[in-house]
């Protein structure tokens, strides 16, 4: 097959979204802040050096001593930092603008971080006296906290009081959601890969040193560490150098199990891609087996593969891509 | 407390970084690095089948996918296969894992490299899944935020205000105007407040880029360089996650670091630190006693480039491209990592004696 120049593609991108939902597991500290605030209590711990850590940690973050003496701090604060942020973000405790602030509750000797309902940055200041204002349904998370409110009070601070951190039905566990939305895009080698696809061709990209074809093509030879340059169309026949039989079904997949997935090399590649073999018992697919892609209509990559029916290929052929 | 002294003498040989662009949806990472590997390469005339160790850094929250690095390491050359390592960290951490294998005597020399593709995804965002799960990033605060309270925490302690931040970053782009890689040279409006008291001049800009180094023990780094950057020490300190735990105005783990490298030894002239915000330059500079006697940042800094996870690896190849071509005598280079510079490493560089 003749190589062609690869010419600068037209950019492909598309939307790429990464969500997971985070299930952690809390300790027996972390347990009684997030159960505490789900009954309108907040909960802090003393050091051995008798600061009140608040939010609580289970170690010292000093000493590293172990650390699971509870107490109970007051819902009204003074801020210790702030940040006026106009353009609130996906997620973010307020949909309006708002001011990030660390607040020092009244007792404890750290500052939380969280946000402040205020009408404007001038608003704002440190020193501020701010109370909690409670989400009206909570769960024990940190968000139980819909956010801080300036509130100025000549009521005394209230000393912190030992708690005993325990409460009924407690959260053992939270489940933080994450989603992160991006743009991908794939780059010049799998951007001609894949045009090529969508014209039913299989395309690779030929090593200028160690002449290897790389199927399909991410750029660079691994073995000279240098950009592949020319495109060399490949297949669309191949044969089967390895495969193994799938015999338990995949969520949401629709093929019946057992199927074979199998390593596939093109004719003219230099090593072996993956598809899945039909239109052949599969305890009768075998090394060597010669096969051709299938496409479905309105397939962007080929369904599968199914045998040609011509003669199995000598293992010398393929030896070298298992 | 005395700095460790190295058991094995190791510099900087070389150092290579992309042009630091807004996006390059043209190039896959591996498309990326490679131009980048073979100018570094190409500075000593080593092979990659030379080196004796290969280090990198970067990250899959990034990409967006898992195992983001396998992808780029083909641009090293990596079959049949070498001795390699990578971490899910900025690209200065793994210079100190490629240094602490060099000072082992298991190699003479490594190719450390870090490449940061901001572009795809929001960073301020993407930034925010580092923090603690249970308290902090369920309340999505951005990159941009948290450095925001710790620069009104210096404002509030006296220790700046907005002009002296504003000529921190107009420091930092003028500067960078005589740096051919940097993605913003040249004077720019301070701008509205992104987050308030941190304007648009105050925060770095969002980009792609790449960077790489290599090292070399002893004669094998005279051999490779007229006057390598030799590394007298390196240290890196963490302080505790919660925000509200320390003190923003200072960077108690900076400090321990300089004094475990041996930066307080022997004043430098040349401090390339790798602040992202401007107010952080100022936390730094406070941390790290510099004064008006020291030359910092004279590439642009943070602020002119500040690809993610290379921007201190950067920061390392800098000083060491200052003391290779005679600008400086003995710098010291700093990266962090983590929110309000929870993570801090430093170097202490310096070239032979001059005749
Ligand atoms: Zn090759």
């Amino acid at each position: 097959m003749t190589p062609t120049p690869a010419s600068p593609p037209e950019i492909l991108r598309a939307p790429l979204v990464v969500e997971f939902p985070f299930t952690r597991s809390l300790g027996p500290v972390q347990s009684a802040f997030l159960t505490g605030l789900r009954e309108r209590t907040v909960l802090g711990v003393r050091t051995e050096a008798g600061d009140v850590l608040v939010p609580p940690v289970e170690y010292d973050p000093a000493t590293a001593a172990e650390l699971r003496e509870l107490v109970e701090v007051g819902a009204t604060g003074t801020v210790t930092t702030w940040a006026w942020n106009p353009e609130p973000r996906t997620g973010q405790p307020l949909a309006t603008p708002f001011a990030w602030v660390l607040v020092r509750l009244d007792g404890a000797d750290t500052a939380l971080l969280h946000a402040l309902d205020a009408p404007g940055p001038e608003a704002v200041r440190t020193g501020l006296r701010v109370r909690i204002r409670w989400a009206a349904e909570r769960s024990g998370a940190i968000t139980d906290i819909a956010c801080f409110e300036p509130y100025e009070s000549d009521a005394p601070a209230a000393e912190p009081q030992l708690h005993d951190g325990r409460f009924t039905d407690p959260v053992t566990g939270i489940v933080a959601p994450a989603r992160l939305d991006y743009t991908y895009s794939p780059g010049r080698a799998q951007t001609r890969y894949l045009h090529a696809l969508s014209e039913r061709r299989t395309v690779g990209e030929r090593c200028p040193s160690c002449a290897k074809v790389y199927v399909p093509p991410r750029g660079a030879c691994p073995t000279c560490g240098i950009a592949t340059t020319d495109q060399v169309e490949v297949g669309p026949r191949g044969t089967v150098t390895t495969y193994c039989i799938v015999n338990i079904k995949a969520k949401n997949l629709a093929i019946e199990v057992p199927y074979v997935y199998a390593h596939i090399a093109l004719d003219g590649a230099g090593l072996a891609l993956h598809g899945r073999i039909a239109g052949i018992p599969y305890d009768q697919v075998r090394m060597g087996l010669r096969v051709e892609p299938v496409w479905s209509e309105d397939g962007r990559y080929p369904d599968h593969y199914r045998p040609t029916g011509e003669p199995d290929a000598e293992y010398d052929t393929y030896k070298e891509m298992l | 407390m005395t700095p460790h002294r190295p058991a094995r003498d190791v510099a900087i040989v070389a150092f290579a970084q992309s042009d630091h662009r807004r996006r390059t949806d043209e190039l896959s990472e591996v498309e990326m690095v490679m131009p980048v590997l073979h100018e570094v390469l190409r500075q000593t005339g080593l092979k990659t089948s030379d080196i004796g160790f290969t280090c990198s850094g970067s990250s899959d929250y990034l990409a967006g996918r898992a195992f983001s690095f396998t992808m780029a390491l083909d641009g090293v050359g990596a079959w049949p296969p070498i001795s390699e390592s990578h971490v899910e960290a900025d690209g200065a951490w793994a210079l100190y894992e490629a240094w602490v294998k060099l000072l082992t005597g298991e190699a003479d020399t490594a190719l450390v490299y870090a490449y940061g593709k901001s572009s795809p995804g929001s960073v301020r965002d993407v930034l925010s899944r580092q923090l603690d799960p249970y308290y902090l990033a369920p309340l999505w605060p951005d990159s941009v935020a948290l450095a925001a309270l710790q620069a009104q925490a210096l404002v509030d302690a006296g220790h700046t205000d907005e002009p002296a931040l504003a000529a921190i970053a107009g420091r930092s782009r003028a500067d960078a105007a005589a740096n051919p890689h940097a993605q913003l040279p040249g004077a720019r409006p301070q701008g509205e407040y992104v987050v308030q008291p941190l304007r648009t001049g105050d925060c770095p800009p969002v980009g792609d880029g790449v960077a790489a180094v290599i090292l070399a023990a002893g004669d094998r780094a005279r051999e490779l360089c007229a006057r390598p950057a030799w590394i007298r020490g390196m240290d890196h300190r963490i302080e505790a996650h919660s925000l509200g735990v320390r003190d923003l105005t200072d960077s108690p783990s900076t400090r321990l670091a300089a004094e475990r490298a041996g930066a307080f030894e022997r004043p430098v002239d040349t401090a390339e630190l790798h602040a992202p915000f401007t107010s952080q330059e100022v936390v730094l500079t406070r941390a790290l006693g510099l004064d008006d006697s020291v030359r910092i940042n004279p590439s642009g800094g943070a602020l002119a480039a500040n690809p993610v996870m290379a921007a201190g690896l950067v920061r390392l190849g800098e000083a060491a491209a200052r003391i290779h071509r005679g600008a400086s005598d003995r710098a010291l280079a700093h990266a962090t990592s983590g929110p309000c510079l929870q993570q801090n490493l430093v170097a202490v560089l310096e070239g032979d004696p001059r005749a």
